[in-house]
């Protein structure tokens, strides 16, 4: 084989990729216009009126989801199955923010964290990197941290609202998940990074339940005024 | 990238003497068998088994690239030395050896997504295409193609004991044999990286006295020139960036092959070595620039 052949297979093959790097891109754009239109659905919990309904937004929400599924369904016929790290990159950002989005969700409707397994099942793909397209385990971590500034968003505007009990439990939460992540061993990735902006959102949290401790706020909390819970 | 991760540290620090009292009062709460905390522990088990793999990958492509360079600096001394067989043996006996380290690469990724490990495992295989390559071209005079490299890097399970030793994990699912290939991308990279070095060899084999070697290796160059600027920047942004430094080394060979064609015909053949001695020291000032 000659030099110039052999660099024509070459060139066949980079261009091969970079088609397969287009479809990829197009399905994830969508995702992202998806994943926003979710957002700014569940954007109306911090407002106080949406906090009646947040019952509703949770359904809307995963009403969305569907459409979340039918979008991966597609992503994964784009590239062949066992190079999903391949192309990781592609879709990782995208992923993360559908990690958060459904941890929220979950966060809003029963105040536990989601699983790694139950996110995977609600967007319709794999917790097991062998069961094929598959949520990675640093995906899920990043998307959970990002929870925890949402949350430490809504604890403030939850007192607000006039809801002095959601802080509370928002604080317990977030402080069993704080010892969670200590648990792990991270290495100086982004993961690392978004970990340690987790300490800033307990920080906050923690300000959130004093303000209501030293007024005496979070006794009335437990009596009366309680959430929609 | 340092300073950042400096800055994590730091933040870190100050974050630990924050409020203490108050934080123990909280991790009393936490329940330690909560299911929150048992996922948690599985994803601390899960992350320390990737990160633990990704290390050794770096370590043996690290090793893979110090004897691949070995490698190269061995076969250098081909032009010189009046025994090419015997280096070129010696260079086999080396390669050997990498390519054992290579086999220990793949039996760490039987099982998992070879991309996935990749970026710690690249450097080594750039090196090896390029050792592998040199030697490949000192001895046809031409280049190697991927399907070759790929072919010696098809391992089967000759000796026993020492696949035995390595990868405590995954013993049952070996299988007889398993391969791993150096994509598209490692090749074209380690055939840049050659370039480099058919410069060097022609610049050293002036000094020698061989008047051929630089025009044959002129010849070879600009095919590989060309095969790089006919890619493009179809390739990613790494093989793009090559390409500069690959038409620098043309430059240097086919402006020895000018003074050797406009010089050669005044000066008597033992002398030529003198003229290009000192050429040589500026081309290697330069790359240590670089």
């Amino acid at each position: 084989m000659s030099v110039s052949d052999m660099f024509i297979a070459l060139q066949g093959v980079l261009t091969a990729d970079q088609d397969i790097r287009e479809e990829i891109r197009k399905v994830v754009q969508a995702l992202e216009q998806t994943a926003r239109e979710i957002l700014t659905l569940l954007q109306g919990v911090h407002q106080g009126a949406g906090f009646q309904d947040i019952p509703k937004k949770c359904q809307k929400a995963r009403e969305h989801f569907g459409t979340v599924r039918t979008q991966l369904e597609s992503l994964k016929t784009k590239f062949p199955a066992d190079q999903y790290y391949r192309f990781h990159e592609h879709w990782r950002f995208v992923l993360q923010r559908l990690v958060f989005l459904a941890a929220f969700v979950v966060f809003l409707e029963s105040e536990t964290l989601v699983t790694r397994e139950a996110v995977a099942e609600i967007l319709g793909i794999e917790a097991d990197r062998e069961q094929g397209f598959h949520l990675d385990i640093e995906d899920y971590l990043s998307g959970v941290l990002t929870l925890a500034s949402e949350l430490a968003r809504l604890a403030v505007n939850s007192v607000t609202a006039g809801d002095y009990s959601r802080p509370l439990r928002i604080s317990t939460f977030i402080n069993e998940l704080d010892s969670g992540f200590r648990l792990l061993n991270l290495k100086n990735d982004s993961l690392r990074k978004r970990y340690d902006g987790l300490k800033y959102d307990v920080k906050k949290i923690e300000e959130v339940v004093y303000d209501l401790s030293i007024r005496g706020l979070n006794k009335e909390a437990t009596g009366g005024v309680g959430g929609e819970k | 990238m340092s300073g950042k991760e400096g800055s994590g540290g730091f933040r870190k620090r100050k974050h630990d003497n924050f409020p203490h009292g108050q934080r123990k009062e909280e991790k009393e709460n936490v329940n330690p068998s909560s299911a929150l905390m048992t996922s948690f522990k599985s994803f601390q088990l899960e992350l320390d088994t990737r990160h633990d793999k990704y290390e050794r990958l770096v370590k043996l492509s690290r090793d893979i690239t110090i004897e691949s360079k070995r490698t190269i600096f061995l076969l250098h001394r081909f032009t010189s030395a009046p025994n090419g067989e015997e280096i070129l043996n010696e260079s086999e006996v080396k390669l050997d050896a990498v390519r054992r380290k290579i086999k220990q690469v793949a039996q760490e990724l039987i099982g998992e997504d070879m991309y996935q490990f990749h970026r710690a495992i690249s450097p080594g295989l750039q090196e090896y295409v390029e050792a592998v390559s040199f030697q490949y071209f000192i001895k046809t005079r031409s280049l190697i193609s991927v399907e070759e490299i790929n072919k010696q890097l098809i391992f089967t399970v000759e000796n026993r004991e020492e696949t035995t030793n390595m990868t405590s994990n995954s013993h049952d699912k070996q299988p007889h044999t398993w391969s791993l290939k150096v994509t598209p991308v490692d090749y074209l990279l380690g055939v840049a990286d050659l370039t480099g070095e058919l410069m060097r060899l022609c610049i050293s084999s002036v000094g020698n006295g061989d008047i051929d070697t630089p025009f044959e290796l002129s010849q070879f160059l600009r095919q590989i020139y060309d095969g790089f600027t006919f890619i493009g920047n179809t390739g990613p942004y790494e093989v793009s960036k090559k390409l500069y430094t690959l038409k620098q080394s043309l430059a240097k060979v086919e402006n020895a092959c000018y003074t050797l064609k406009v010089r050669g015909s005044e000066i008597p053949k033992h002398m030529l070595a003198d003229v290009f001695s000192t050429k040589t020291e500026l081309i290697d000032q330069e790359e240590g620039l670089s």
